[in-house]
């Protein structure tokens, strides 16, 4: 039974049959993107808050254009100039919202549990976790794999690399779970102030050079050296960085020479990864941004159509389940 | 305190008195603020003009003692006050607690304990024993007028969690506090290394992407203060030891003869980081909870003696604190009522014998702080505990005497409870079943 819902808070928990019918999901709305007119009525009367109370560009456009092609009323909500601001609770904030009656909140918060907090007091609505903290951030896992399906036509025997500040990337702990779900090896490299040793109890190989980390990767993942914490000194400066821990082709195609490379952005060329590899045929990047968007209308539709809907539909996509189970 | 009360009789208890090796049933004849005698079951059956109380199948203890107690006033009055405080002690078995400077204004002067001395005059419960800053507004710089604390009651020293970070400023606290014959108590916490941290550096926050506090910015901190005890031979008291490498330090200190002493917290011995995947942020406190391993060591240590007694660290908030994202959520629980119910689960369980569990909680905390001794002896002073092992007992709206309701064993069930506090002759406490 590949029931979704009636929260997406994290990848951790959810089985590998869920995932593969988000995915199963998300690749019919891939289509929909494609086409001309790029709206369906799917979600036609119902309310999407996008809140978003720590700064964010591609993932709130991502989830605004995802709610508006699906046809739902959506509105945007930024702590800056709302009431969060002005010492609002995120419990009052619940209340408010509670009373405004949205089918979705889609939120986005500094603070690890925030969705979790959301989800326990807000009744009847769903709520999609769009990063917390440092904790977790599914629809982007949600994405990357969809993107490794197609580009790779499986999701399972893989060896997955993750570079750069895994510490403080949620992603890369959605990550963790997801590939954890497919029995994936999963590796992290960085300096091992970022690639920390606790890191080996989640199941996660721990690397601090590139060579014996890429080697035979079948994905690589680049996460972004968050410079604007320099200031706690995680490494001495984005170039020493860089002198070992850049992704270049040359080290692709020594180590790695059948990998696809995908970067969550933003990147920084030359730091994080060279513009050889972004600009090269491994590079997956627009393919994530596209992806992600279907992805986001999948989680909507399943989370926002409401129960009864959603189990005609899911008995719908159940047979395109299987299909896809075939083929790869 | 009202004289001319009526003398009584405390009748049948199995009187436990570690410090006398005494175990036996006993009856004790109270007159006015002190035991007048203690003598065999049956002894005072013909004394006349006396009350009896029936405590047969109870166990009477020597005044319970919880020395690390956040009573909140002044300044946070709203949390708990120095009464409502005493009451909950007092409903906690508690005869005697020792209440931390961070205040507002922080205890750092003669007058503010000279006010929460005047204060627990008007409340009725345990007694209160004021802990003075070890620095002025416990901001780690200037020591604190120790004299004239200690003069108006301060019975100890404490800067609370804000620890004195500057080892040469704690060293001459140490030294001025020589000539007091006092002690310093110590909340172990590496500001530096424990920057940000909500919870338990391990598996769990890694997993949950909250910053955690690792083992070491405690053990660093034991550690020093050890060897600033050695080098200046001054008593420190280590707070909420929470950690298994904490227990093995002040194992070797002490065997060493360097004069320090330990306490631990009934959650760290109870709970585990493990809970925290829930996001309750009734687990938040510092310090935080930590592995089952470290768990395990605490008991060890306590059972060993290692660790001394046993203190509940209360620390009360208001709901509108704890009802909000883990890392907005303040730090700390409530735990004067809980206390001995969860070292009463530990004895149940085998873990702890009850022997030691007393002693952890009457005699040695009153050594840790150097206060007069009590003893269930004719002449001493009556302050004493009527425990009940197997009455139920659950931390409710009705049965809670605090402020503040911040506790993660809030309406769980628990067997073994105080059901009687006596201070200076006076019942101060009696369960209502």
């Amino acid at each position: 039974m590949s029931h979704i819902g009636p929260h997406l808070l994290g990848i951790e928990g959810m089985s590998r049959s869920q995932i593969d019918f988000a995915l199963d999901t998300a690749k019919e709305f891939v289509e929909v993107s494609q086409r001309n007119v790029k709206k369906v009525p799917t979600l036609r009367g119902k309310t999407v808050i996008n809140m978003f109370l720590e700064d964010s560009t591609r993932t709130r456009s991502s989830f605004e254009l995802a709610a508006k092609r699906l046809s739902a009323d959506t509105i945007n909500l930024t702590a800056k100039g709302s009431s969060i601001n002005k010492g609002e609770t995120l419990l009052d904030t619940a209340i408010t919202l509670q009373s405004m009656a949205p089918d979705v909140v889609v939120i986005r918060h500094a603070a690890v549990g925030a969705p979790h907090f959301l989800a326990k007091h807000l009744k009847s609505t769903a709520v999609i976790n769009a990063g917390d903290g440092l904790h977790e951030h599914p629809t982007q896992a949600l994405l990357d794999a969809l993107t490794i399906r197609q580009r790779l036509g499986r999701l399972t025997n893989l060896k997955i690399v993750l570079v750069g500040d895994i510490l403080r990337a949620r992603v890369a702990r959605s990550n963790f779970f997801l590939h954890k779900a497919y029995g994936n090896e999963i590796r992290i490299v960085a300096p091992p102030t970022l690639a920390r040793q606790e890191f080996k109890a989640l199941g996660v190989k721990v690397f601090y050079d590139m060579p014996s980390a890429l080697e035979g990767a079948d994905v690589v993942m680049s996460l972004r050296m968050k410079h604007e914490y320099l200031k706690d000194f995680f490494v001495p400066n984005l170039e020493e960085y860089s002198r070992r821990y850049l992704i270049t082709e040359n080290l692709l195609a020594k180590y790695a020479p059948d990998s696809i490379l995908l970067a969550p952005g933003p990147f920084v060329r030359g730091i994080e990864v060279a513009s050889d590899v972004i600009d090269g045929p491994r590079s997956c990047y627009t393919q994530q941004v596209r992806n992600g968007v279907a992805v986001r209308m999948a989680m909507l539709f399943l989370l926002g159509v409401g129960k009864s809907k959603e189990n005609a539909i899911q008995e719908k996509l159940s047979g395109a389940d299987n299909e896809e189970g075939t083929k790869s | 305190m009202k004289t001319c009360e009526r003398s009584f009789v405390i009748s049948g208890a199995r009187v436990l008195d570690p410090q006398q090796g005494l175990d036996e049933l006993r009856d004790v004849l109270v007159s006015g603020e002190k035991i007048e005698a203690v003598d065999v079951p049956g002894a005072f059956k013909d004394t006349v003009d006396v009350d009896f109380i029936d405590a047969s199948g109870l166990i009477l203890s020597p005044g319970l003692v919880d020395l690390h107690v956040h009573l909140r006033e002044p300044g946070f009055e709203w949390k708990e006050t120095i009464s409502s405080g005493m009451e909950a002690a007092a409903a906690g078995g508690f005869t005697e607690i020792c209440c931390m400077p961070s205040t507002e204004p922080v205890n750092d002067r003669a007058e503010i304990t000279k006010f929460i001395n005047e204060q627990s005059q008007v409340g009725v419960g345990a007694r209160v024993r004021p802990v003075g800053a070890i620095t002025q507004g416990m901001k780690g710089e200037i020591i604190s007028p120790m004299i004239e604390l200690k003069e108006e009651g301060c019975v100890a020293f404490c800067d609370d969690a804000n620890s004195v970070a500057d080892a040469l400023v704690m060293r001459k606290a140490l030294e001025y506090s020589l000539m007091l014959d006092t002690v310093l108590a110590v909340h172990e916490e590496d500001h530096n290394l424990a920057r940000n941290s909500m919870m338990n550096e391990s598996v769990t926050s890694v997993k949950l992407g909250l910053v955690g506090m690792p083992e070491a910015a405690e053990n660093v901190m034991i550690a020093r203060d050890i060897e600033l005890a050695r080098l200046t031979g001054a008593s420190v008291h280590f707070c909420h030891v929470s950690t298994a490498r904490g227990v093995t330090l002040i194992k070797r200190a002490k065997e060493d003869g360097v004069p320090v002493t330990a306490e631990v917290a009934p959650h760290h011995f109870t709970l585990d980081d493990s809970m925290l995947e829930s996001y309750d942020t009734m687990l938040k406190m510092k310090m935080p909870l930590r592995s089952e391993e470290n768990k395990a060591a605490l008991l060890e240590g306590l059972k060993e003696g290692v660790i001394d007694c046993i203190a509940s660290d209360h620390a009360p908030h208001e709901m509108d604190s704890k009802r909000c994202e883990f890392e907005n959520a303040a730090f700390g629980i409530i735990g004067l009522q809980t206390t001995l119910p969860l070292t009463l689960a530990k004895v149940k369980e085998g873990k702890l014998s009850l022997n030691r569990a007393i002693e952890a909680l009457s005699v040695n905390p009153r050594k840790c702080f150097k206060l007069a001794p009590v003893s269930i002896a004719a002449g001493q002073v009556a302050d004493m505990t009527l425990i009940d092992l197997t009455g139920s007992f659950t931390l409710s709206d009705e049965s809670n005497k605090s402020k503040s309701k911040n506790s993660p064993f809030w309406g769980l069930d628990f067997q073994g409870k105080a059901v009687s506090t006596f201070v200076a002759g006076k019942r101060v406490f009696e369960a209502n079943n």
